[in-house]
């Protein structure tokens, strides 16, 4: 039995030889085969509304590309999956977009769980990766770029600001979940580091969606405001019951997680007029390359479209940047493009210029802070290049190549 | 009741030893699967590429979570709507285990023994309190949602037993893969995953032919069939109930430990309401009272829900299957980007088959199969006095 | 903290665990019609409370006035879709409690699926109307005490009508004895159709409620639907005293558990002393106390 199953896996990986090379011999003899671009992101489950505008802004920027020529004199094909919200499916669409349609690079993966799902597929399968979702920050990986912002980068910036605006008592409500529990730690770390107090934290799961003790209890503290690390729909009654009972008139919050859902759409103005958040990107940001990319993006995905939103826009940084290297390594290689972008690329983006961060993969990039008022976001106050130190903190890929984890960051 | 007494009759060849012919329906159909199952064996690793071979692996991993309610419900007669509770602590036992222990031969056995456990004293809890049929229903159920509550606010530091953080709801990645007994360093590769699962799978689904012939066996299909009838006769149904459940249990514990290999990957959405939904999906699909049914309804449907993700479906595709008239009328009601909506379709499939063909397949097209063969008159009177028994 | 402080601090939590039980009564209640007068277990209770929700937000949104939207329409379009799926699904599965589990199981994943089609997965909501009001230096809101109000009114509404009505002497009738009532003259069919009605309209009205606190979305039924059911079978089959005396018990220990410990342990300490109490009595807290209440 072991004899044969031996001679068996040798044939099969024979066979898998010869199949191998036969493609290998035909995409040299098309040249002009096009290359595949994968997107692994929800279109439908609970998290489609934050995967629908980044698939909106990779197809815009591919079909942009094409249009300008392809890369390298190849056309780019978008081979997209859904992954329905369910991480089974994460697992083997990753496989079969690295084993099967054998894609140049593959953009996807919304929370943290999914990404340390096809993170490893990749790996396995040396498939370049890119994750363009703001997270918790900590992933060291040289096969891995982080396109989105990380706690550090804004919970720094806006934690003073508020406390200069409303006073040193802070009270916060987080997701229940390694993001809101990490963001939590930095808001505490600055709140001190500004010599203000952190009177409580508060954890609720994801489908928590009844919030009358917490209001209670926080109207017990009294805090000067609130600062939220909610996040999804359910969470988005805790804003509507805290208006309910009328408390966004006596304590203001400030948030790094509002907005990216489109809840100030979803909301009235009077529920959450007047809260602080701070991103990387904001459709209303003033600069020429900005209006002009909203333009198209309205131009072909309708003028009614809700909000071009963060995770769109690192989405499509994370294409610009990809094909930026590609470019400059003259190559779809997988190594070749990864050395190419730690050289580093950097590109000029609506919200400002984007570095890659050789030594961690993530990104050095401009923030903003803006006060919601009437379903817009206004931009008060930029922070040009920001770079992502908590993630620095524990990971150095050019000294460690080979690392290949996510740390837990304390703050 | 028909269905149900029909569904007794099917498999009374096998409990009653019968008639040469139910003998004969019997040996057919295990000479059959037994054919089939080695040829897959064989014949996938050569005509697959790998990440087919990578999809067929789960579908097998997860025909033995199939098999495990098969036995529960459609032998048992235990409506269990909280298998994947025991699915899910089977995978977070093994990975949890295997972080502390990193020779995987103690994590597999615990990933089986301590759902079992699990189910044993649950069972306990159930069938000696004598609560009936519909409130072991939702008390399954909502056994499964607490695990699911309590394992997904575990995101806090604070939360690890032993190395194993547990992540909370962003479960717990990168689990070490099984290795060879006793030898910690020769990790299973994925090749290796596809031949262990489907020696497993085979391995249960021959267990349970043999246990479901044996005296065990025909006294949980009396049970079910009547439980008052069975005590009567002297036999303990809370007793077997208990044992049928458990064992159940240890088999759904089994697929789980394979399940978080497959992935390297476990999350608290193992033990949510869709996954439990999916179970008795692909049993209903299959036909309860076989078992079988339950691994193709197991495996069609799995690969229904992943061509649903990547297909696209487009108005022009639709057309091609259903007409353009009711391609425009399904997309001008919801948009077509959204008809591939697994939840829809897999509600769609339970209703129709709960309405229509509540036996499921399997059976129908096993009857179907009789009648055809069925040519001799004799043949079909015996037939007739099997299905009386 | 001052006494007075504190003793408004109580005033507060004790509007909280009115709040708790009130909301539990009203996601139960429909189910509860349902299950006490034809013993169906509709596992596709939580998505007529979402379709409830959305009803009454979509008329709003054409301009109904938001009291018309969430008392009148929303039950009735709910009701209406009670009646066509128990003449369409249900009629056929009398008797065979498992396969009506199952049905509206995949009845429920169908809705999920359908009305997602429709409205995407993006939440929806109304705010809250009547604003705030101030206890000492608390604030809380004025709708969650018209929320009670309104369950308390319409738990007596259905306790006057199965008491002093027709509809209610059939209804009674048909609880105690099927066929004996059958016998009589009464219609079955007629009855059941009707009652699973107005089950519905009862879960529509709830879910409208329910929409300007927690927002409205495809999959929000799952949310309730471990509650409704633990407080349906936990009361037992009598349709009043056993949905206000769960309600209330489980309200209490959900509310009191989520102050002290955490909202997750509120939920799981509810649901595990669900279990406990179902344990201990099988037939639900009317099966073995409050037996002759309806």
């Amino acid at each position: 039995m072991k004899i044969a199953r031996r001679a068996l896996l040798k044939t099969s990986a024979a066979t898998a030889a010869a199949v191998s090379t036969g493609t290998m011999l035909s995409s040299r003899g098309y040249a002009a085969d096009p290359i595949k671009v994968a997107s692994i992101h929800d279109l439908s489950g609970g998290l489609d509304i934050y995967g629908k505008p980044m698939v909106d802004a990779l197809t815009l920027a591919i079909e942009e590309a094409n249009a300008a020529g392809g890369l390298l004199g190849r056309q780019l094909k978008l081979v997209s999956y859904d992954p329905q919200s369910n991480m089974q499916l994460y697992t083997q669409y990753a496989q079969d977009a690295a084993l099967k349609e054998k894609v140049a690079v593959v953009h996807g993966g919304i929370t943290s769980a999914s990404r340390e799902v096809i993170r490893p597929v990749l790996d396995r399968f040396k498939t370049l990766y890119f994750y363009n979702t703001q997270y918790e920050g900590g992933v060291c990986d040289r096969n891995q770029f982080d396109t989105g912002v990380t706690p550090a980068q804004t919970v720094q910036k806006l934690v003073p600001y508020s406390m200069k605006k409303w006073g040193k008592k802070v009270y916060i409500v987080a997701a229940d979940y390694n993001y809101g529990q990490i963001t939590s730690e930095w808001v505490k770390r600055y709140v001190k580091e500004n010599g203000g107090e952190t009177v409580a934290t508060e954890f609720f799961p994801l489908d928590v969606t009844n919030f009358g003790p917490s209001i209670a209890k926080i109207q017990a503290a009294s805090p000067d405001f609130v600062w939220s690390a909610l996040v999804g729909g359910a969470h988005i009654s805790f804003y509507r019951q805290w208006a309910a009972a009328g408390m966004n008139k006596k304590i203001p919050m400030a948030s790094t997680t509002f907005a990216v859902g489109n809840e100030h759409i979803v909301l009235s103005p009077e529920e959450c007029n007047g809260m602080l958040i701070c991103y990387n990107y904001f459709q209303d940001l003033k600069n020429p390359q900005n209006t002009a990319f909203v333009e198209r993006f309205h131009k072909r995905f309708g003028a009614n479209y809700p909000n071009i939103t963060e995770l769109a826009m690192g989405t499509w940084q994370g294409f610009q940047l990809w094909a930026a290297a590609v470019k400059k390594a003259n190559s779809v290689d997988r190594m070749k493009v990864i050395e190419a972008l730690e050289t580093p690329i950097s590109i000029d983006a609506p919200s400002g210029k984007v570095t890659i961060d050789a030594p961690t993969h993530h990104c050095i990039l401009d923030v903003h802070i803006a006060e919601v008022r009437d379903k817009k976001l206004n931009v008060l106050e930029d922070f040009s290049q920001q770079p992502p130190a908590d993630t620095a903190a524990v990971c150095n890929l050019k000294k460690n190549p080979n690392d290949n984890k996510q740390y837990v960051i304390k703050a | 009741m028909n269905a149900r007494s029909r569904n007794g009759a099917l498999n009374g060849g096998a409990l009653n030893g019968g008639t040469w012919n139910g003998r004969a329906w019997n040996i057919a159909g295990l000479v059959t699967v037994g054919v089939v199952g080695l040829a897959a064996m064989i014949g996938l690793p050569l005509v697959l590429e790998l990440s087919s071979l990578l999809d067929v692996t789960v579908y097998l991993i997860l025909a033995i979570l199939a098999l495990s309610l098969a036995l529960v419900w459609g032998y048992g007669g235990t409506l269990c709507f909280g298998q994947s509770a025991f699915f899910g602590l089977g995978a977070y036992a093994y990975a949890i285990a295997m972080f502390n222990i990193g020779e995987s031969t103690i994590p597999f056995l615990l990933a089986i023994v301590l759902p079992a456990a699990f189910a044993a004293l649950l069972g306990y809890f159930m069938f000696y309190g004598r609560i009936s049929d519909v409130y072991l229903g939702v008390i399954t159920l909502t056994v499964t949602l607490i695990l699911f509550n309590a394992v997904n606010s575990t995101a806090g530091p604070e939360y690890q037993i032993g190395e194993a953080r547990l992540g909370g709801f962003n479960g717990i990645p990168s689990i070490p893969p099984l290795n060879w007994p006793g030898m910690p360093d020769s990790a299973l590769d994925l090749n290796d995953l596809f031949y262990v699962s489907i020696v497993l799978l085979m391995a249960v689904y021959f267990g349970l032919r043999w246990l479901l012939v044996s005296r065990f066996g025909r006294v949980i299909v009396a049970i079910r069939e009547n439980e008052q009838r069975a005590g009567f006769l002297g036999y303990d149904a809370r007793l077997y109930k208990l044992a049928t459940f458990t064992l159940g249990g240890a088999l759904a514990g089994l697929a789980g430990c394979l399940f978080a290999n497959w992935g390297a990957f476990v999350s608290p959405t193992i033990f949510g309401l869709g996954q439990s939904a999916q179970i008795i999906i692909w049993v209903i699909v299959g036909g309860r009272g076989t078992l079988i049914g339950p691994v193709v309804g197991c495996i069609a449907i799995q690969w229904l829900t992943a061509f649903l993700g990547s297909a696209q479906l487009t108005k022009a595709s639709l057309a091609q299957v259903v007409g353009p008239t009711v391609a425009d009328a399904l997309s001008s009601v919801m948009g077509f980007a959204d008809l591939s909506n697994t939840s829809l379709i897999l509600g769609a499939v339970l209703l129709a088959f709960v309405l229509l063909v509540p036996r499921g397949v399997m059976p129908s097209l096993l009857d179907l199969a009789r009648f055809l063969v069925r040519r001799r008159p004799a043949d079909a009177l015996a037939d007739k006095a099997e299905r009386a028994t | 903290m001052s006494e007075g402080e504190s003793v408004d601090l109580v005033l507060v939590l004790a509007i909280q665990v009115l709040f708790a039980m009130a909301s539990l009564a009203l996601i139960s209640v429909g189910l509860a019609v349902i299950f006490g007068m034809m013993r169906v277990i509709n596992l596709a209770h939580g998505e007529f409370l979402m379709l409830g929700g959305y009803s009454a937000i979509v008329a709003n949104q054409h301009g109904v006035n938001l009291w018309i939207a969430m008392l009148v329409v929303a039950p009735l379009v709910v009701g209406a879709i009670g009646v066509v799926v128990e003449r369409t699904l249900i009629r056929f599965l009398y008797g065979r409690m498992i396969d009506t589990m199952l049905a509206t199981w995949g009845l429920s994943l169908f809705l999920i699926g359908l009305v997602t089609g429709i409205f995407g997965n993006t939440t929806v909501g109304i705010s809250a109307p009547l604003g705030g009001m101030a206890i000492g230096n608390y604030r809380t809101s004025i709708y969650g005490l018209v929320v009670i109000a309104i369950t308390a009114a319409l738990l007596v509404a259905i306790y006057l009508v199965l008491r002093y009505t027709r509809l209610g002497l059939f209804a009674r009738g048909t609880m105690q004895n099927p066929n004996m009532a059958a016998a009589l003259g009464l219609s079955p069919p007629k009855v059941y159709a009707v009652t699973f009605g107005i089950g519905a309209a009862l879960s529509g009205l709830a879910g409208a409620l329910i929409a300007p606190i927690s927002g409205v979305f495809p999959t929000i039924g799952i949310a309730y639907i471990a509650k409704a059911f633990i407080t349906v079978i936990g009361g037992g089959a009598a349709i009043l005293s056993g949905t206000i005396s769960a309600a209330a018990l489980f309200g209490a220990i959900q509310e009191v558990a989520t102050y002290f410990t955490t909202p997750v342990f509120g939920v799981v300490i509810t649901l595990a002393a669900a279990i406990v109490l179902i344990r201990l009595l099988p037939q639900g807290i009317t099966g073995r106390f409050l037996k002759r209440w309806l």
